[in-house]
């Protein structure tokens, strides 16, 4: 009993570096990523005192005098210029003009010789609720602010959940066009990868070495610089047009960049390792008598194909499509490079809100909605894929 | 025996595992973050490696895109990897509201009354003054277009237009074409109205527009003949003309015109050296030769006098590319960008 308890104590050592790993660089950055997205205590923690007055505020009328005087108070007691601009940035996101507004009180309340009666004589913007409102709504811990706006949906001020706006709402398109080109991606992947994988397995010695070496080579350069050959083959006086109007095929270039057909292609291109390495590695190990075997029972090559060949190898094929599905809805340089406005993916609102904005509410809650929806895709490839599917 | 063995391999990995945690770190060279492209080789030329010589250390010099959120991370994770960057404004304005930068050391960059007004800040220094303006190739449209209603004119000037993608500049350009004067141009956006009818505007020319995204794009697009025009940065306009024998034009009238600063990052570890760095790139005989290259406008005051008349012509603050070009609103954007960006998406993926 001892023995085995040290055994698994000697075990859970050994696995430990790669928890510590797993912990630290995947477990931790993915929760705490996800809990920005839910957690809005940048106001609450800088503005107690104005919490206080506004839970008697009927959230109409024009600002009373202890609220102002309760949000001087605050502000004159910040000193931390960090937690001021996290608070800024969160109320200038519900509404523009906290910005300048915020800057132009703090200024007033520090000049110490001049002291302001109340805010309104700082700036008339004081007087209108909708500043009020929104210090009003930003009090709360947790909120489902950013979640609801990752899906185009709002509160309105009674608190209930709508739309927004249509000129507001950008995510779901997005987010479905997403996946789509993923899924297109994914179809043509597996378009060219399969027959390219039966080849190389099929073929020995050099010919197979050197198939895979044509597929490996792209993979060990960098995304940039492939997307920038695409872009170089595909433009309208590019290689590709040059080339068929050379040989006469058409007269006026045909439209490869800027639009859906340049970003699948690239695409396809970039990803195709993904598809062609899984689908190679199960079809190898497949015995080269089967389809002999099966031939020799007297089936046709195609029949030989699709009651053998196929189903044997449908496992890699089922990988392969993962592995580029997954790697396809992170797609952010392709189609900024090679897409048009029309083909820009969810990386690139994330990106604007990560990196553009220091929104870390928006980006963090759009990751989430991408990851859920994945799993979600995920568990249906999972309950499609496994043998039994009547035991889970 | 084998367990001693066993127990010494693990000692020995704990130990070399807490040294390697336990060592500081081997000390950075200065780094110097800039916008890249031929503009960074000019910096690196007459900026980077001189001051490297002078103080006999390597300086490292990287690119960036932009984006405030980029230097929030680094300085809220700590210990920045990057010490003196070059800003937009509004990262500017942003960053120092904030606490993301280290107060500006004016003593040593020689008094405030060596730069222009625009170019002092509590937290930056300004490096440049460049343009956002029309750029076309004068070899394949001899009459080029003179103003943004002429960008907009599919007919008389065929082919497809780039544009930074984006409200910031974009906005602005749609309003002046639909006729809105350079004195009324932020009233009129700051309205609900204003911002229908830009994007109104933009409308009209949608299926033109090929967007761009960081600052050396439109002038691919120029060349290869993708595009008859686009916006594009001044600089970057005259340096290809320069050091790749193009005819690139630059239309002033309508652009907008701003102000990059240096900052340094809070807390960075090489922040007195960047601040050394600054005053050197602020040094009037060295920044002057910056027009050479790239011909942006410096807010050296004495810097500015000392540009030969051949490359101060080329410069956004020549008088008379001054007179009816436009200086970006930077509260207007501080305020608005957020919201601005998520309607100009939602009307980009329409």
């Amino acid at each position: 009993m001892r023995k085995a308890s040290s055994r698994t104590g000697r075990s859970l050592l050994l696995l430990a570096p790669l928890l510590v790993f797993l912990i630290a660089f995947f477990v931790w950055p993915l929760f705490s990523m996800m809990s920005q997205a839910v957690s809005d205590p940048a106001v609450l923690r800088l503005l107690p005192r104005t919490a206080e007055v506004l839970a008697d505020w009927d959230r109409k009328s024009p600002p009373t005098t202890p609220m102002q005087t309760a949000l001087m108070e605050d502000l004159k007691a910040v000193n931390d210029d960090q937690a001021l601009g996290d608070m800024v940035r969160r109320l200038n996101s519900a509404r523009s003009g906290f910005r300048t507004l915020m800057g132009k009180t703090t200024s007033a309340l520090a000049d110490t010789g001049n002291p302001p009666a109340d805010l309104v004589s700082i700036d008339k913007r004081w007087a209108n609720p909708e500043y009020w409102l929104a210090i009003a709504d930003a009090l709360s811990p947790l909120t489902d602010r950013n979640l609801l706006a990752a899906v185009d949906l709002g509160r309105n001020s009674a608190g209930n959940i709508e739309h927004l706006p249509a000129d507001q709402s950008v995510n779901r398109v997005i987010l479905v066009r997403t996946f789509w080109i993923a899924a297109l991606v994914t179809f043509a992947c597996a378009c060219i990868g399969f027959p390219y994988a039966i080849i190389a397995a099929s073929l020995e010695g050099w010919k197979r070495d050197l198939m895979l070496a044509a597929v490996l080579l792209p993979l060990w350069t960098s995304l940039l610089v492939r997307t920038a050959a695409w872009f170089i083959l595909l433009q309208e006086q590019g290689l590709i047009n040059d080339f068929l109007r050379w040989i006469g095929l058409i007269d006026a270039p045909l439209a490869l960049i800027f639009n859906r057909t340049g970003v699948i292609i690239a695409m396809t291109h970039v990803l195709l390792p993904f598809m062609v390495l899984p689908i190679y590695s199960v079809l190898i190990t497949i015995p080269k008598n089967l389809m002999p075997a099966a031939a020799s029972l007297g089936a046709p090559p195609w029949r030989a194909f699709l009651r053998v060949l196929l189903p044997l190898s449908l496992r890699g094929v089922a990988s392969g499509g993962l592995l580029v599905f997954i790697s396809a809805i992170g797609y952010y340089i392709t189609p900024a490079l090679i897409g048009g406005p029309g083909d820009q993916m969810i990386s690139s609102i994330i990106a604007f809100y990560a990196l553009g904005s220091a929104n870390w509410g928006m980006a963090g809650a759009l990751g989430v909605v991408l990851l859920v929806a994945t799993l979600l895709l995920y568990s249906v490839y999972a309950r499609l894929s496994s043998d039994d599917p009547g035991r889970r | 025996m084998k367990t001693i063995t066993k127990t010494g391999i693990l000692a020995a990995a704990a130990v070399v595992l807490s040294a390697s945690l336990a060592l500081p770190a081997l000390a950075r060279d200065l780094t110097v973050v800039s916008w890249g492209g031929n503009y960074q080789d000019a910096q690196r030329t007459i900026y980077f490696k001189p001051f490297s010589e002078k103080i006999g250390k390597p300086v490292l010099d990287e690119a960036w895109d932009g984006g405030i959120g980029v230097i929030q991370s680094k300085v809220k994770a700590g210990a920045p990897n990057w010490d003196a960057v070059q800003v937009e404004a509004e990262e500017l304005a942003l960053g120092c509201a904030d606490g993301l930068y280290e107060k500006i050391d004016w003593d040593k960059m020689g008094g405030k009354d060596k730069f222009l007004d625009s170019a002092v800040n509590d937290c930056g220094v300004g490096a440049i003054v460049w343009s956002t303006a029309i750029a076309y190739d004068g070899d394949k449209l001899k009459e080029g277009p003179t103003s943004w209603a002429d960008f907009w004119n599919v007919e008389k000037f065929p082919g497809k237009r780039a544009l930074r993608k984006g409200p910031k500049y974009t906005l602005e350009f749609a309003l002046l074409a639909d006729g809105v004067s350079k004195d009324e141009l932020y009233d009129v956006l700051g309205t609900e109205e204003g911002v229908e009818r830009a994007f109104k505007k933009l409308d009209e020319l949608k299926p033109n527009i090929v967007w761009w995204e960081s600052g050396a794009q439109p002038l691919q697009f120029l060349a290869s003949g993708e595009v008859a025009m686009t916006s594009a940065y001044n600089g970057r306009i005259t340096g290809i003309n320069r050091s790749e024998g193009k005819n690139f034009k630059v239309v002033f009238p309508g652009s907008i015109y701003a102000v990059d600063s240096w900052v340094v990052l809070k807390g960075a570890e090489n922040k007195d050296v960047a601040q050394d760095f600054i005053a050197f790139a602020s040094q009037p005989q060295n920044q002057a030769k910056l027009p050479q290259y790239v011909a942006y406008g410096l807010p050296v005051k004495e810097a500015a006098a000392e540009v030969p008349a051949e490359f101060a012509k080329d410069l956004p603050t020549d008088p008379a590319n001054m007179t009816d070009s436009i200086a970006l609103d930077v509260d207007f954007w501080i305020d608005n960008a957020e919201s601005l960006t998520q309607r100009f998406n939602a009307w980009l993926a329409q």
